[in-house]
């Protein structure tokens, strides 16, 4: 069944996701388009700018909106919680039984090669996305802009967010007149 | 009664909670320490420490985790459920209203927008993940250089490299 193909390729994503949603991206295009073509790239990445521009966790919106995408309501719900387990049943675990996992000199040596890798995994769909944008002249400003709004200025993403719909919105009506 | 506080604090958090994993976790501090102070700001502390070092979305992983502490495997369960929610609910509106109205401008035209937005907004918390602890050693610099390459040009399986940098900091850990 392939609702059960989607919420098994999304709970092995959910046990290895280190460094939060985002770093999800890249798992998730991985098995999805990839390897078990069953969503073509530009879906994807349509169900990636939803799932970014709507509240909630990230992670969870775009489970949702690919696994409906893949396989309907009954898709949407196993991905969500294909997506949501493995970190609950592990956690739950660790709850239970805290040692001090934290200062096992084994656990600190793997996470330091970990992070880089996490950060890197971050970093290549931001630059797909770029691609995708298909950046000239007139537009490669808007991402630098959004960048340097949340690096530098400390910006939130929810303004950034509301503005670029309602610019979006005026762009419409623009387009709409002519 | 501890359950319907928990599936109304995270509730909130799923429905207020824009900009990512880690502005969710400042709220659920603001909630869990300030107003209900169901624990310390050091607990809270060494709570997202673990949540960060398991896998999975931080923000699921602390709600969990709070859940756990306040409401044993149910306060976790509906502390997640009440988190997760609002997207759930949020998509019957969308699946409605927006697959139908694709091709009209008004929604066009804000996506066109937004895909250049978000690829900074991605890449912004890239940028802001990077500090000394991350980049330690030469290794580090390699594993993120590789990583790019791999991913980004051969679109090689990103757990395969997780699992592939995690034991090469351990190996480099042993030397």
């Amino acid at each position: 069944m392939l609702a059960l193909k989607l919420f098994w390729e999304f709970f092995k994503i959910g046990a290895f996701t280190f460094g939060g949603g985002y770093a999800m991206i890249s798992m998730v295009k991985s098995a999805l388009v990839d390897r078990q073509k069953w969503m073509n790239e530009d879906e994807f990445w349509e169900c990636i700018t939803l799932a970014q521009s709507l509240p909630g966790v990230f992670a969870i919106n775009m489970a949702l909106y690919t696994g409906f995408k893949i396989c309907g309501r009954q898709g949407a719900a196993l991905a969500m919680l294909g997506a949501a387990l493995p970190s609950m049943i592990i956690i739950i675990a660790v709850a239970s039984f805290i040692q001090n996992i934290n200062g096992l000199k084994t656990v600190k040596d793997i996470f330091m090669g970990i992070r880089p890798c996490v950060i890197a995994l971050i970093l290549v769909p931001g630059l797909t996305m770029l691609k995708k944008a298909k950046l000239d002249k007139k537009k490669f400003w808007i991402p630098v802009l959004s960048c340097l709004l949340v690096c530098v200025f400390s910006v939130s993403p929810v303004y950034i967010i509301i503005i670029t719909i309602l610019a979006g919105i005026i762009w419409a009506r623009r387009v709409i007149k002519n | 009664m501890i359950y319907l506080q928990l599936f109304w604090v995270f509730f909130k958090i799923g429905l207020f909670g824009f900009g990512g994993g880690y502005t969710m976790v400042s709220m659920i501090r603001m909630e869990v320490v300030d107003d209900y102070q169901w624990m310390s700001a050091g607990e809270y502390a060494d709570l997202l420490a673990i949540s960060q070092m398991t896998p999975g979305p931080i923000s699921i992983n602390t709600a969990t985790f709070v859940g756990f502490t306040q409401g044993g495997i149910l306060g976790s369960i509906l502390a997640t459920f009440a988190l997760c929610l609002p997207s759930i609910i949020l998509m019957a509106f969308v699946v409605a209203l927006f697959f139908k109205h694709k091709e009209s401008p008004y929604i066009k035209k804000p996506m066109e927008l937004m895909t250049p937005v978000v690829a900074g907004l991605i890449i912004s918390a890239a940028i802001l993940m990077c500090d000394k602890e991350s980049f330690s050693s030469i290794l580090s610099f390699v594993i993120f250089g590789g990583t790019v390459v791999a991913h980004y040009f051969f679109k090689v399986n990103p757990i395969l490299l997780i699992i592939v940098s995690g034991v090469l900091g351990w190996i480099w850990g042993i030397i």
